[in-house]
């Protein structure tokens, strides 16, 4: 007996409930915002703004890679220890080409190229532990922790590195583009040999940090979207067996998704050098659990085959928006935890209650 | 294959690496134990086995209680933060009493109580969620671990707590009974009028500390294993489902677990308040909740439930403890026990995968 | 007589001591339906996950159009055309119909010249057409299945199994979960598939189902084969003795 249609029967007033129910996050973001802006000073600024997408990148990109492990079902707890291992070697890098001789144009993105390429080998270990020695996930990525955070500690014998080429610093703090009201449009460069007056009314806009994670981050958007690997991803997590009989290659995709888990997180140890001109083996282990949180108040379920990229964007901006606001108005930090605490249990409790949220797309 | 015409060797050789790897964490634990003695000069002495016994009292009861949680086919993230928030309000209690001129007894023994009675309140609000809310016990427990830890944050702004009862510390460091060799014997006092070389000899004989700890694990190894309360642990494990459709009251028992384990953590925050004589708090312990559930999964537990031992948790702490201590001892830097830790934990679920199943929950 | 379209001789397979499928010989010809019987546990859906891939057998072999096959996972059994309509149906709940319909296989177009994307137009097309052939009402074709009745469900399913032009379609109690006149369209799928020449293998406990559509019974009992029939030569009673294990007797008829 074929159940009957809910789409067609909603009144229009159900339908606003609806996708009200379904897109509370983001009214949750925008409930912040207005909040903060509200209560605080020069909170919706331009430069205010964009140091909330800068805040938020390593939540991001650390959430990336968890989205895309959560929506199989599993969990990477390493993320944390491969930033730190991912921003220690490119560091460490850095350090010898640019000894080696090489000039920072080539340095640089060098030694970027080679973190990323070793930061998937943490990732490659995950996937073949949880794929074919079906170990837990979250045993397997547990003990990749410990083992990514000692190499870390050993390579950079347990002091943040230093010496780094200066423009790794630029690179990693400086914006796109710079307008001078009436006086000059410049790409990159921050123009150097204007008046203090001017240099009050310049604007900045978009930090390159920014650009390259949103960057990446739209590309694996797409690939989870729009292609057969993303739709077999969300299949393994809805039931293993079921793609297994279909004859998706359980396998491998499993170890791949690990490894973007991992290439994430050394990405983001890359951002993070740039940032800080340092690389150190702790730079990721206060963000580890955020990350999980930003993926699941953006919808997705521990059980696995739900997420989207757009929930973990939201999810990280969200925890970003909170910190900001949060320093803006002079309450102390720790609360932080209490509030995000408390949103992480409501998102899930929500989506408990109203299953039929998540059951349809139209 | 298996099964198909062995020899009599054969069969008995695959019978001892069965018992083996049904107990393989206690023989690693004495291979440990043997490497680090003949590696190291000062490791097989009587004051570093104490030590280490010391040292494992915290993350023991902590581990205690998450075996239950775990055996269940729960976790509970919050443990680290709930000993940490019920050591912080345990302290400020004893600390405002005794400032307020009670007798320390008084101050003690109440700061004692409310902090045990403060333990109850997370592991309520996280079994609700779970059973009630069916909210994943990951989640409710994570958000759990950053509520405790906001609001232990708040209770003492970051700094640690002083000024408690002095007897306190006392308590916390004292020993059974001591023994001044060939002088002196006496149970719970340090001996009075003893010189200078009387107190280099005197040796402390089994840490009041470790005995609550022992006395509180054998009594809820024994609850585990030979209660109803217990079986029913294992069979909502097993199945929640079949533990339904038996009759057991799953959300109530699972409420009850997640109590009992925020009460493990907060009897470990009351005795750090006894032992460090402050209340202190940190903001980065994520490490203690993970290495209790490391702990409790070497010691043969498995993620998904229903398989767990007080004892095998035990051996498990032991094993991480002793790994600790014999480092430090042969001068390894620390972070090795990082990757060592790492490499154990893996080794004992891959060993767990490839040991078939045959035993069953004896009593 | 035209070769067999799959064989299996000696097929064994065991789970640790219990042997599931004990030295099994079956043929299946192109153009006939075949019934696999037997109680619980008599093996049945081990076998088929043999000849789908799905497990690895530990004895005897398998031909497929004559030629040896090694099958080392399913993708290797659905190349080779044969597909199989599990019983807990193998579907992936929070996906959509045509999503499940078209799992493993999706259809991409390029994207940029290169870049493979979902065709969610082609497969949405495609899924309407081989579900309107089962005539069976799917509310949306866009919400995850796990908000559809069981017999959507199955539905879902069946048209996977049929949708990809199958040299061999095994199909484990594909009525299970339907009504009276669902239960038709399939059996009427089945005689229009095998007029295609096209051989399905049935597992089914309804003796009613097995009886009109089948031309042959292969019956199972712990593992082994105990007995084949042709269809119209036996009777319901003599098929349930055979399955229970009352009838002791085996007349050996094999199609000529």
């Amino acid at each position: 007996m074929p159940d009957a249609p809910l789409g067609g029967n909603v009144k229009n007033s159900g339908r606003i409930g609806l996708w009200l129910g379904r897109n509370w996050v983001l009214l949750f973001l925008l409930l912040e915002v207005v909040a903060f802006s509200a209560l605080g000073t020069r909170f919706l600024t331009l430069e205010n703004i964009q140091n909330i997408f800068v805040a938020c990148t390593v939540v991001l990109l650390l959430g990336m890679g968890e989205t895309f492990v959560i929506i199989t079902g599993g969990i990477d707890l390493s993320v944390g220890f491969v930033m730190g291992f991912g921003a220690v070697i490119c560091a460490k890098f850095m350090v010898i080409l640019q000894a080696a001789g090489l000039p920072q144009g080539a340095s640089i993105p060098l030694a970027a190229l080679i973190c990323l390429l070793i930061g998937l080998i943490p990732g490659w270990v995950n996937g073949t532990l949880v794929a074919r020695l079906k170990v837990p996930p979250f045993l397997a990525t547990f003990g990749m922790y410990g083992i990514a955070y000692g190499f870390s500690e050993i390579i950079s014998k347990n002091t943040p590195i230093s010496g780094l080429p200066h423009a790794a610093g630029v690179i990693g703090n400086e914006y796109l583009l710079y307008i001078v009201p009436q006086k000059m449009v410049s790409f990159l460069v921050r123009p150097q040999n204007i008046t203090r007056l001017e240099m009050r009314s310049m604007l900045a806009i978009i930090p390159i940090i920014v650009v390259i994670a949103f960057i990446f981050v739209g590309v694996f958007s797409f690939l989870l979207r729009r292609t057969r690997f993303g739709r077999h991803t969300y299949a393994i997590g809805g039931s293993m067996d079921s793609a297994l009989r279909a004859g998706v290659n359980v396998t491998a995709h499993l170890t791949i998704i690990y490894m973007i888990s991992s290439f994430f997180a050394s990405l983001s140890g890359v951002l993070y050098v740039l940032k800080y001109v340092t690389g150190r083996a702790d730079a990721g282990s206060a963000r580890m659990l955020d990350a999980v949180v930003a993926v699941v108040i953006g919808g997705a379920s521990l059980y696995g085959g739900t997420g989207t990229v757009k929930g973990t964007i939201i999810g990280a901006l969200i925890i970003a928006t909170l910190e900001t606001g949060m320093v803006n108005l002079s309450i102390p930090y720790h609360n932080r935890y209490i509030v995000i605490g408390g949103i992480l249990v409501f998102a899930v409790v929500i989506d408990q209650f109203f299953p039929e949220l998540i059951g349809r797309r139209d | 294959m298996f099964g198909q015409g062995l020899t009599q060797q054969n069969k008995t050789a695959q019978r001892v690496l069965l018992y083996i790897g049904e107990r393989w964490s206690a023989f690693f634990l004495l291979l440990m134990l043997v490497v680090f003695s003949l590696g190291a000069p000062n490791f097989f002495a009587f004051k570093n086995f104490t030590n280490i016994l010391y040292f494992s009292t915290t993350y023991a009861l902590l581990a205690a209680g998450e075996t239950f949680v775990i055996i269940t086919g729960g976790i509970d993230l919050s443990v680290g933060f709930v000993m940490g928030f019920v050591n912080v309000s345990s302290a400020i209690i004893m600390r405002n009493l005794h400032a307020a001129g009670h007798p320390e007894a008084v101050s003690m023994l109440i700061g004692a109580a409310v902090g045990l009675a403060l333990g109850v309140i997370p592991g309520l609000i996280n079994g609700l969620l779970v059973a009630r809310l069916r909210v994943p016990p990951f989640i409710a427990t994570l958000g759990m671990y950053g509520i405790a830890n906001g609001v232990a944050l708040n209770l003492c702004e970051g700094f640690p707590i002083y000024f408690l009862p002095p007897r306190a510390r006392e308590i916390g460091n004292g020993f059974l009974a001591y023994l001044v060799p060939g002088k002196g014997f006496s149970f719970f006092h340090r001996p009075q009028n003893l010189d200078a070389g009387d107190l280099r000899a005197l040796t402390g004989i089994l840490p009041t500390t470790v005995i609550v700890t022992v006395v509180i694990l054998i009594i809820f190894a024994f609850i585990l294993g030979r209660t109803k309360f217990g079986r029913h642990t294992y069979a909502i494990g097993g199945s929640m489902d079949a533990a339904i459709r038996a009759g057991i009251n799953v959300p109530g028992h699972l409420v009850r677990i997640y109590i009992i384990s925020s009460m493990f953590a907060a009897v470990a925050g009351v005795l750090y308040v006894f032992r460090a004589g402050i209340g202190n708090f940190t903001t980065m312990s994520s490490s203690y909740e993970l290495f209790a559930i490391a702990s409790v999964v070497i010691g043969g537990a498995s993620l998904m439930g229903g398989k767990g031992t007080i004892g095998g948790t035990v051996i498990g702490i032991l094993i991480l403890m002793t790994l600790q201590t014999g480092l430090n001892i042969t001068g390894i830097p620390s972070f090795y026990r990082y990757i060592a830790t790492g490499l154990i934990l893996i080794t004992a679920v891959v060993i767990d995968q490839l040991t078939p199943e045959r035993r069953t929950i004896s009593a | 007589m035209e070769n067999p379209m799959l064989e299996v001789r000696s097929l064994t397979k065991r789970f640790g001591g219990l042997v599931a499928v004990d030295q099994m010989d079956m043929q299946v010809y192109p153009g006939e339906v075949v019934g696999l019987l037997g109680d619980n546990g008599a093996g049945k859906s081990t076998l088929i996950k043999m000849v789908s891939g799905v497990y690895h057998p530990d004895g005897g072999q398998i031909f497929f159009q004559g030629k040896e096959v090694k099958m080392v996972s399913p993708m290797d059994a659905l190349e080779l055309g044969i597909e199989t309509l599990y019983q807990d149906l193998a579907l992936a709940e929070n996906l959509d119909a045509y999503s499940n319909i078209f799992l493993g296989r999706e259809k991409t177009k390029p994207f940029l010249g290169f870049i493979k994307v979902l065709d969610h137009e082609f497969m949405q097309e495609e899924s309407k057409k081989v579900l309107n052939r089962l005539e069976i009402e799917i509310p949306s074709l866009h919400n995850q299945i796990k908000t559809l009745s069981g017999g959507q469900r199955q539905a879902v399913a069946i048209g996977r199994s049929i949708y990809w032009n199958a040299k061999l379609l095994i199909m484990d109690e594909p009525t299970a979960a339907l009504g009276v006149h669902e239960q038709r369209k399939v059996l009427d799928l089945v005689r229009l598939l095998r007029s295609q020449n096209i051989p399905i293998i049935v597992i089914s406990h309804q003796l009613y189902d097995i009886f009109s559509v089948t031309d042959r019974l292969v019956i199972m009992r712990r593992g082994k084969k105990v007995a084949e029939r042709i269809t119209k030569d036996t009777t319901p009673e003599e098929v349930v003795g055979l399955i229970t294990g009352s009838e002791e007797v085996e007349r050996n008829n094999r199609p000529g």
